[in-house]
């Protein structure tokens, strides 16, 4: 019995070197048939091809199935297709290009909103934490913000809280004298597409 | 070249300038790649068509946006797997999705349905059309970019959000699986092929 269970075993070890064996021999001659293989490897391959007849079979198969892809037609669409497609755009116009209406300096400033919104949140915070450990073991720091008892007009007074706001009111006018002034000189040099297009 | 004989690029600078009727000469030109390409997303012929159209349509109006850093062929391919997988998302059609399981009990689905039919099954070409029907929509799509879109690896890489080397071994599964699909179904056909 044990003989038996080593025998199956190197019976399937054999199959599955061989099954390897053979993946890596389809992976190489597809390689050589696109001519995505070095000069090297493709020399190599060339040499089993001419000396070894399972690589040669094995080509040749491949090499068929190559042909048949080449060869492959194309499926059609009906014949009013082009016609069905052109009467769909004519009411249409080229969009101007994305580059032209996304500019990098807005999305800067949407970023550096966020970033100044989040910096001054966590400035507040960090402020609104008693530091009153003295003790090396406790490093926590005790919080003592409570939700109900929180004091909305004397947060609104605070100077950060006042300083982030006058920020973020700055940086909103900006974005929004950009954004005005985009859509002015859009007007002035008209719409290109559709002036083109008429 | 178009069939007129125009490269791509010219015949784009012409559309952007605004003569509308040359985005003709690019739908003639790859029309056909278009809707077998969608016809591997979606297998409906009417729905697919419709696809094949919007996706021309969504070309010109974002042809401003085309900035000849690729073919145009390869954007045209961007926009058609985009197009057909917002399609599959949005109706949440059982045919293919990229899933890998239900892809794979689709397919088993399709090769049940198919084996009825393989005695029909008389020219090559349609025999290699049932045995890439079968494959899984990635698997077919690699396929047909890169023996009919003529696109290289890094190409399709771009089209498919993937890198060279991915698409490679993609590509060599592809094939492989294919070659499974037709020694399994198509076993006196490609025996027929192989002693030409």
């Amino acid at each position: 019995m044990r003989i038996n269970g080593d025998q199956n075993h190197t019976i399937g070890d054999s199959l599955k070197k061989r099954n390897v064996m053979d993946q890596e021999m389809e992976k190489l001659i597809w390689e050589y048939i696109d001519g995505h293989c070095s000069p090297e490897v493709k020399a190599e391959i060339t040499r089993h091809l001419a000396e070894d007849q399972a690589w040669k079979i094995r080509y040749d198969e491949l090499m068929s199935i190559h042909a048949l892809l080449q060869k492959e037609e194309l499926d059609m669409p009906s014949l009013r297709f082009t016609k069905n497609v052109m009467e769909e755009i004519a009411q249409y116009h080229v969009a101007p290009a994305t580059k032209n209406y996304i500019n990098k300096n807005v999305i800067r400033g949407i970023g550096a909103f966020f970033l100044v919104m989040i910096t001054g949140l966590f400035i507040y915070f960090m402020g609104q934490i008693h530091w009153s450990g003295t003790s090396t073991q406790n490093l926590v720091p005790s919080y003592s913000i409570d939700a109900s008892k929180l004091n909305w007009s004397k947060l609104l007074n605070n100077t950060y809280v006042n300083i982030f706001i006058g920020i973020n009111t700055i940086l909103g006018l900006i974005l929004a004298d950009k954004y005005m002034q985009r859509k002015k000189n859009a007007g002035h040099s008209g719409h290109w597409s559709k002036g083109d297009s008429a | 070249m178009t069939i007129t004989g125009q490269p791509d690029e010219e015949v784009i600078g012409r559309v952007l300038k605004g003569d509308q009727s040359a985005f003709a000469l690019l739908v003639e030109k790859y029309q056909n790649y278009i809707f077998t390409l969608v016809l591997r997303f979606i297998e409906n012929r009417e729905d697919a068509e419709e696809i094949a159209q919007d996706v021309f349509v969504k070309a010109y109006r974002s042809l401003a946006d085309f900035r000849g850093d690729s073919k145009f062929s390869t954007w045209l391919f961007t926009i058609t797997r985009t197009t057909c997988l917002s399609f599959l998302r949005k109706k949440k059609l059982d045919t293919q999705s990229l899933d890998n399981e239900r892809t794979g009990l689709q397919i088993e689905n399709r090769e049940s349905g198919f084996n009825a039919n393989l005695v029909e099954q008389k020219s090559r070409h349609a025999m290699l059309n049932r045995a890439i029907a079968m494959l899984s929509p990635d698997d077919a799509q690699v396929l047909n970019l890169f023996y009919k879109g003529d696109q290289t690896l890094e190409e399709i890489g771009k089209i498919m959000r993937l890198d060279a080397n991915t698409v490679k071994v993609k590509l060599h599964r592809a094939r492989q699986r294919l070659k499974d699909k037709m020694e399994k179904y198509f076993a006196h056909e490609v025996r027929e092929i192989h002693a030409d």
